[in-house]
C-alpha cells in the first residue's frame, strides 16, 4: 500500500464517527431508493408472471344476457386468441357474526379451472364439484379477514333464493389482485369478496342456462386493441354489452399500475433530502478537513507530489465513504424492500411474490450519491490542490472578526461574551452555518412531509363521510326498480329517511377526450347524499340544470361549465346526447359525474326507476334493518357508512401512521447527523477555546454553553426554513400522489407543524446531550500547549 | 513604563511603600488594589500604596498559600511510563514571586498544572491554603482554578472571536468579585486598545490581554508557563514587568515557568526542576525590574 493510502485509512479511522454519520444519511438515501426500485421490480415481476400463468385477459366487456353462441362470433374476430363466457353477478352473504349484510361477487367457474382464461390458482382445498350441493371458492383476504377455511359454509341470497355455500378451497385469480367494492375508496375485505362458483349451478340459480353476462378477451400478441374492441362491441351491443373495456381500466389493474406509478414516483422525494443533506455534511467536513490538513497538504507538496494526487487522495476519502454509505443503503434498501413486499401482501395478493433485486436502481442511487458526494466536496477538494506550500506552513493569524453585521448593526454590545462567541461564530462561518440550518431545515421538512398525510385523510374522511354522505346506508338494486322500492325502502324498520338515485353507464366525450364513468342521477336538492362546492356548500341539481362533474374529470375532459359534453349511454338503447356542465365541484375521489335524477330518466327515455336508494337509519334500528335486508332479494349491494369509514380510516391511518414513524426517524436521523457534525467541526474550530474556558474556571456546563448556543442557534432558524420547505414537499407530493382514483387536497394542520418542530427540537436536545460528553471529554492542557 | 518603589513604614510581616506609576499614557494606576489577604487598600490616584511582604523573613510567619508534600506524577504513553515528578515537596508563600527554571521534560509545567488544579498527583498530597487539593473531583478543581487561580500560557489563548475587553470580561462574569475589565486593561497598559480583536494586537499586546484576564477575577495566585515563549526581547520585557506590576501591586502569588534564567532575577525565590526532583531552591536578596533583564 502506498505512504498516501496509509494516510487515507489513517483520516478515516480519525473520523470515523463523523464518516458513519454522513455515510448513514447517504444509505438511507440510497436504501429508500434502492426499495423503491425493487418493490417496484419485485411487483411487476410478481404481476407479470400471475397474469401469463393466469391467462389474464386484454379486454372484458359484461352484458345483460347474451346466448353463449356469441362467444364463436367473438373468437371470430382476428386477433383473439381465446375467449371467455362467464356469469358474474353481485349477491348479499349472510355472515355469521355480523351484523350487516357482507356483498360478494359471484364469478362462474368452468369444469377444468386449472385450463381456462382469468385462471383460479387454488391455495387451499379443492375445486367445487359441479352437482349436489353448493360448493365455491372463497377469495384468499375474504377468508383470512373471515378466518374461513375449507368446510366452513355461509348463506347467499341469490335469485331470490337464500343458498348455503360451502366453501371448499381458498383460491386468487389475476383478476382480483386488489378487490374494492363497487362506490368504496379502499379495499374492505370483511365486507366484499369473490366466489367462484360451478357455472351449471350458478346459471341455475339465476336463470342464466346456455346465457352469460360476462366475457372477457384474450389477443395475440401485437394485436389492435382498438380493433378487436370495436368489433367486440359491435357484438355485443344487441345484447346489454356496456362498451368493453381494456386492462387500463379494469379495476384490479389500475389499483395496482397506481401504486407502482405512485411509488416510482415517491421514490425520489425522500432519497432527493437525504443526497441533499449528505452533500451539505460532505461540503462542511471537507472544508474542515482541508483547512486541518494545510501544513500535511503542504508538506506532501513540499517533497513533490502533484496537486492531482493530492487530489485524488480526497476523492478516494469522498469514494470511500460513499462505499459505506452504498453497503449500509444495499442492506437497507434489501430489508426494507422485502418489508414494504409483506406491507403489500395485505392488500395484493399474488401466487408468488417474487423478491427481486433491482440492480439498475442501486446503480442510479450509488451513482448519484458518488456524483453529489463530490459536488459537495469539489471547492473544498479544488482548495486542497491549489494550496501553495510555503504559505500553508506560516502559521495562521488569528481570524479577523472585524465589521459584522452584528458590530456594524451595535447588537454586540448587548451581548453577552459568550453569546459574542456564538453569534459571530456563526456569522463568519456563513456558508457552513447556511448549510446546516439547510440540512435541518430538510429534517424538519420530511417530518411535515410525513405527517401531513394524517391531516389530508381526515380532511377527505370529513368531506366524504361526514359533509357529503349523510346517509346510514346505501342500497343498491339487482336491477333498476320501479318507484315503488323509495316506497318499500322507506318502510324498513328504522328507516327515518330515504332518497332515491339512477345509475347509468356512460361514455363521456368532449372533443377527442373521452372517460367512461357512470352518471348518478340525484333529487334536486338531497338531503343525504350531497354534492358539496369548493366551500362545502351543496350543490342543488335542478331539472335541465346540466351536469355536475368533478374537478378531476372536467381536468381529463379539458371541459367547463357552459360547455357541452356528448353523453354515450351504455346500456339500453344506447342513446348519444348533448348535455351542457353546469358546475365543477372539488372531489377526492374516482371522477363523477351527477344529474338531476328526472332529468337522467328522461335522457333515457324511461319511466322512474331507481338503481338504489340511501337511507337514515334511527339509532339501535340497524340491526332489525339489516335482518330485514337480508331476507330482500332485490338487494345486490349494501354499504354501511360508518362501516366503510372505519375501514377507511383504520386502512389508511394504518399506512400514514407506518409514514410518520419511518420519517420520524429519518427526520431524527438527518437532525443528529448535522448536530454531530456540526459539534465535531464547532469542536475542531473551538477546542481551544472551550480548554480555555475550562482553565479560566468554567464548568463543563458553562463551556458546553458556547457549542449548544451554536446548535440551538441553528436549530431555531432552521425552523423558519424548515416549515415552508415542507409545505413545499407535501405541495410536491400531492401532484405526485394524483391519479385519476386518488386525488389529495394539501391540507396541513397546525398541529402538524406543532408536532415537526416538537419532533425536531427533541431530536437535537437529545443529540446535544451526546455532544456535551466531547466537551466533558476535552483534553484541556493538551490543547493549550500546541501552536495552532 | 517605570515604577520606582519607594519604602514608608512597616507593620507587622507587611512593609507598606509609595509607588509611582508611569505610563506612555501619562500617570495611570489603578483605584484600588487587594491586600493578599483580602483587605482593600486605599491610595491616592498616581501613587501606589502597595503592602509587599518582607520575603526574607521565617517561612513560618508568612501565609502558606499552596503546600506540597512528595507529590510524584507517572504518565503512561502508551507502553511507556513517564516519570513527570518523582517526589517534589515545596511551599508557596503569599505575595511570592517564583520562577520555576528547568529543562524541558524536567516537570515544571506538570508541577504548575497540579498546582493549579489542571491535573492530580499520581501520589502525595497538595494543599491550598486549608483546601486539600488531594483527591478532589473534576468539579472541586473547577471551582478551585475558577476562585483562585490565574493562568496565562505561552501561546496567550485568547478567544479570537471576542475583542480584549471581552476576553477580559469572560470571567468576570463567573468570578465572585472581579475587577472591571477596563480597570484589568488599564493595569496591563493596554485600556486604549480594548475593543480591538486578537488580530488586531500584537503577540505582546495579546499575551497582556491575557494577563488581563488572568488577574479580572482578582485570583490569589497567578500561574505564568512561558509567558515570554513567543515573544521577542523589548515585547517580552513589556509582558514581563506586566506580570511583575501585578505581583507588586497586588501582591498575588506568582509563580513563572521559565528556560530563560535571566528571568530568574525578578523572582524573591527560584526554583530549579531537574528530572522530576527539585535540583535547587535559592533566595535573590535583591530582586531586578523587567526592564533590567537582559538576554
Amino acid at each position: 500500500m502506498k505512504a498516501l493510502d496509509r494516510m487515507l485509512f489513517a483520516d478515516a479511522r480519525r473520523m470515523w464517527r463523523q464518516g458513519i454519520a454522513i455515510s448513514t444519511l447517504l444509505g438511507c438515501g440510497i436504501a429508500v431508493f434502492v426499495m423503491s426500485g425493487s418493490t417496484m421490480r419485485s411487483l411487476e415481476a410478481s404481476r407479470r408472471q400471475y397474469y401469463s400463468q393466469g391467462r389474464f385477459g386484454d379486454v372484458f366487456v359484461s352484458l345483460v344476457r347474451a346466448p353463449n353462441r356469441l362467444a364463436n362470433r367473438v373468437e371470430a374476430i382476428p386477433d383473439v386468441q381465446r375467449v371467455q363466457t362467464r356469469i358474474v353477478r353481485d349477491v348479499l352473504l349472510d355472515v355469521p357474526n355480523m351484523v350487516e349484510p357482507a356483498s360478494c361477487r359471484l364469478v362462474s367457474i368452468e369444469a377444468d379451472p386449472e385450463r381456462s382464461m382469468n385462471r383460479v390458482f387454488l391455495r387451499r382445498g379443492r375445486y367445487p364439484k359441479t352437482s349436489g350441493r353448493v360448493e365455491v371458492i372463497a377469495s384468499e383476504l375474504f377468508a383470512e379477514a373471515h378466518g374461513l377455511v375449507p368446510g366452513d359454509h355461509m348463506d347467499a341470497i341469490m335469485g331470490g333464493r337464500r343458498e348455503r355455500l360451502h366453501i371448499v378451497g381458498i383460491g386468487l385469480s389475476p383478476e382480483f389482485v386488489y378487490v374494492v367494492q363497487p362506490g368504496l375508496l379502499v379495499t374492505d375485505d370483511r365486507r366484499y369478496g369473490v366466489m367462484w362458483m360451478p357455472r351449471r349451478q350458478m346459471a341455475s340459480a339465476f336463470n342464466m342456462e346456455g346465457a352469460f353476462n360476462d366475457l372477457s378477451v384474450q389477443l395475440r400478441p401485437r394485436a389492435s386493441t382498438e380493433n378487436v374492441m370495436q368489433r367486440l362491441d359491435a357484438l355485443t351491443r344487441p345484447f346489454g354489452g356496456t362498451d368493453s373495456f381494456d386492462r387500463e381500466d379494469q379495476q384490479s389493474h389500475r389499483r395496482v399500475a397506481d401504486e407502482i406509478h405512485q411509488m416510482s414516483t415517491m421514490a425520489y422525494v425522500t432519497p432527493s433530502i437525504f443526497l441533499a443533506v449528505s452533500a451539505f455534511l460532505f461540503n462542511i467536513v471537507f472544508s474542515r478537513l482541508v483547512h486541518q490538513q494545510k501544513e500535511q497538504i503542504a508538506t506532501l507538496r513540499a517533497f513533490g507530489y502533484l496537486p492531482r494526487e493530492i487530489g485524488l487522495h480526497y476523492v478516494k476519502l469522498v469514494a470511500l465513504l460513499v462505499g459505506v454509505g452504498a453497503v449500509v443503503g444495499l442492506a437497507g434498501g434489501i430489508w426494507l424492500s422485502d418489508w414494504m413486499l409483506d406491507q403489500y401482501a395485505r392488500f395484493f395478493r399474488f401466487p408468488t411474490m417474487h423478491r427481486l433485486f433491482s440492480f439498475g436502481s442501486a446503480t442510479i442511487a450509488i451513482g448519484s450519491g458518488l456524483v453529489v458526494a463530490l459536488l459537495g466536496t469539489y471547492s473544498a477538494i479544488r482548495r486542497a490542490t491549489q494550496l501553495v506550500p510555503a504559505e500553508a506552513m506560516r502559521p495562521e493569524a488569528p481570524r479577523d472578526y472585524r465589521g459584522l453585521l452584528s458590530e456594524r448593526f451595535g447588537i454586540s454590545r448587548w451581548m453577552s461574551p459568550i453569546t459574542g462567541m456564538i453569534v459571530r461564530r456563526l456569522e463568519t462561518n456563513r456558508r457552513a452555518t447556511a448549510l446546516s440550518v439547510l440540512g435541518m431545515a430538510l429534517g424538519l421538512a420530511v417530518l411535515v412531509l410525513g405527517s401531513f398525510m394524517e391531516d389530508t385523510v381526515d380532511y377527505v374522511i370529513d368531506a366524504e363521510f361526514q359533509r357529503s354522505q349523510r346517509q346510514d346506508v346505501m342500497l343498491t338494486f339487482v336491477e333498476a326498480e320501479s318507484a315503488s322500492a323509495l316506497h318499500d325502502a322507506k318502510h324498513l324498520p328504522g328507516v327515518t329517511a330515504a332518497e332515491s338515485f339512477r345509475a347509468v353507464p356512460v361514455r363521456l366525450v368532449s372533443g377527442r377526450k373521452s372517460y367512461r364513468t357512470a352518471i348518478m342521477g340525484l333529487e334536486s336538492d338531497p338531503k343525504l347524499f350531497r354534492v358539496l362546492d369548493d366551500q362545502q356548500r351543496p350543490i342543488s341539481l335542478p331539472p335541465r340544470g346540466g351536469l355536475t362533474i368533478s374537478e378531476k374529470l372536467a381536468e381529463i375532459l379539458q371541459t367547463r361549465p357552459g360547455q357541452m359534453l356528448t353523453v354515450e349511454i351504455l346500456e339500453g338503447d344506447r342513446m348519444t346526447r348533448q348535455v351542457p356542465v353546469a358546475k365543477v365541484f372539488p372531489n377526492f375521489t374516482e371522477p363523477t359525474v351527477y344529474l338531476n335524477r328526472i332529468e337522467l330518466h328522461q335522457l333515457l327515455r324511461e319511466g322512474e326507476k331507481l338503481s338504489g336508494v340511501y337511507l337514515s337509519v334511527a339509532p339501535g334500528q340497524i340491526e332489525p334493518m339489516y335482518r330485514e335486508i337480508k331476507q330482500t332479494p332485490s338487494v345486490a349491494g349494501v354499504m354501511d357508512k360508518n362501516a366503510a369509514m372505519n375501514n377507511f380510516r383504520e386502512m389508511v391511518s394504518e399506512s400514514t401512521s407506518v409514514m410518520r414513524t419511518v420519517n420520524a426517524i429519518f427526520a431524527t436521523m438527518i437532525a443528529f447527523g448535522v448536530i454531530y457534525n456540526c459539534s465535531m467541526i464547532i469542536l475542531a474550530e473551538r477546542a481551544r477555546d472551550l480548554a480555555t474556558l475550562r482553565v479560566m474556571g468554567f464548568t463543563r456546563h458553562e463551556a458546553a454553553r458556547v457549542l449548544l448556543g451554536e446548535i440551538a442557534v441553528i436549530t431555531l432558524l432552521a425552523i423558519p426554513v424548515g416549515l415552508p420547505f415542507g409545505y413545499g414537499f407535501a405541495y410536491l407530493t400531492t401532484l405526485l400522489l394524483d391519479t385519476e382514483t386518488h386525488r389529495f387536497p394539501l391540507i396541513i394542520q397546525p398541529s402538524t407543524y406543532a408536532y415537526s418542530t416538537m419532533v425536531i427540537l427533541i431530536a437535537s436536545a437529545v443529540s446535544c446531550l451526546y455532544v456535551r460528553r466531547l466537551v466533558n471529554d476535552l483534553e484541556m492542557i493538551s490543547v493549550l500547549k500546541v501552536k495552532e | 513604563m517605570q515604577t520606582a518603589d519607594q519604602p514608608v513604614c512597616e507593620i507587622g510581616s507587611i512593609r507598606f511603600h509609595w509607588s509611582v506609576t508611569c505610563t506612555a499614557e501619562g500617570a495611570e494606576a489603578p483605584l484600588a488594589s487587594r491586600h493578599p489577604a483580602g483587605k482593600v487598600c486605599w491610595r491616592p490616584l498616581g501613587i501606589d500604596f502597595e503592602p509587599v511582604h518582607n520575603m526574607n523573613e521565617t517561612a513560618t510567619a508568612r501565609e502558606c498559600v499552596f503546600h506540597a508534600d512528595a507529590i510524584t506524577k507517572v504518565y503512561q504513553m502508551g507502553e511507556v511510563q513517564v516519570h513527570a515528578l518523582r517526589g517534589i515537596d515545596i511551599e508557596f508563600y503569599a505575595g511570592e514571586f517564583i520562577v520555576i527554571l528547568g529543562a524541558s521534560g524536567s516537570g515544571k509545567s506538570t508541577l504548575l498544572n497540579i498546582l493549579g488544579g489542571l491535573d492530580v498527583p499520581t501520589t502525595g498530597r497538595v494543599r491550598f491554603r486549608d483546601q486539600e487539593l488531594t483527591g478532589a473531583d473534576e468539579d472541586e478543581l473547577t471551582w478551585f482554578r475558577r476562585k483562585h487561580v490565574g493562568f496565562i500560557f505561552q501561546f496567550y489563548n485568547l478567544i479570537s472571536s471576542l475583542t480584549a475587553q471581552e476576553n477580559v470580561a469572560l470571567v468576570a462574569d463567573i468570578a465572585r468579585d472581579p475587577m472591571e475589565p477596563a480597570e484589568a486593561l488599564r493595569l496591563v497598559g493596554l485600556h486604549d486598545r480594548r475593543d480591538h480583536y486578537p488580530s488586531q494586537l500584537s503577540g505582546g499586546e495579546q499575551q497582556r490581554v491575557a494577563i488581563a484576564r488572568a488577574i479580572g477575577k482578582r485570583p490569589d495566585v497567578l500561574l505564568c508557563d512561558e509567558p515570554t515563549g513567543a515573544l521577542d526581547v523589548k515585547t517580552g520585557t513589556v509582558v514581563l514587568d506586566a506580570i511583575d506590576r501585578i505581583n507588586r501591586q497586588l501582591g498575588t502569588l506568582t509563580a513563572v515557568i521559565t528556560h530563560n534564567a535571566t528571568i530568574a532575577d525578578m523572582a524573591h525565590r527560584v526554583i530549579v526542576l531537574s528530572d522530576g526532583r527539585i535540583a535547587e531552591i535559592r533566595e535573590n536578596r535583591t530582586r531586578k525590574n523587567a526592564s533590567e533583564l537582559v538576554w
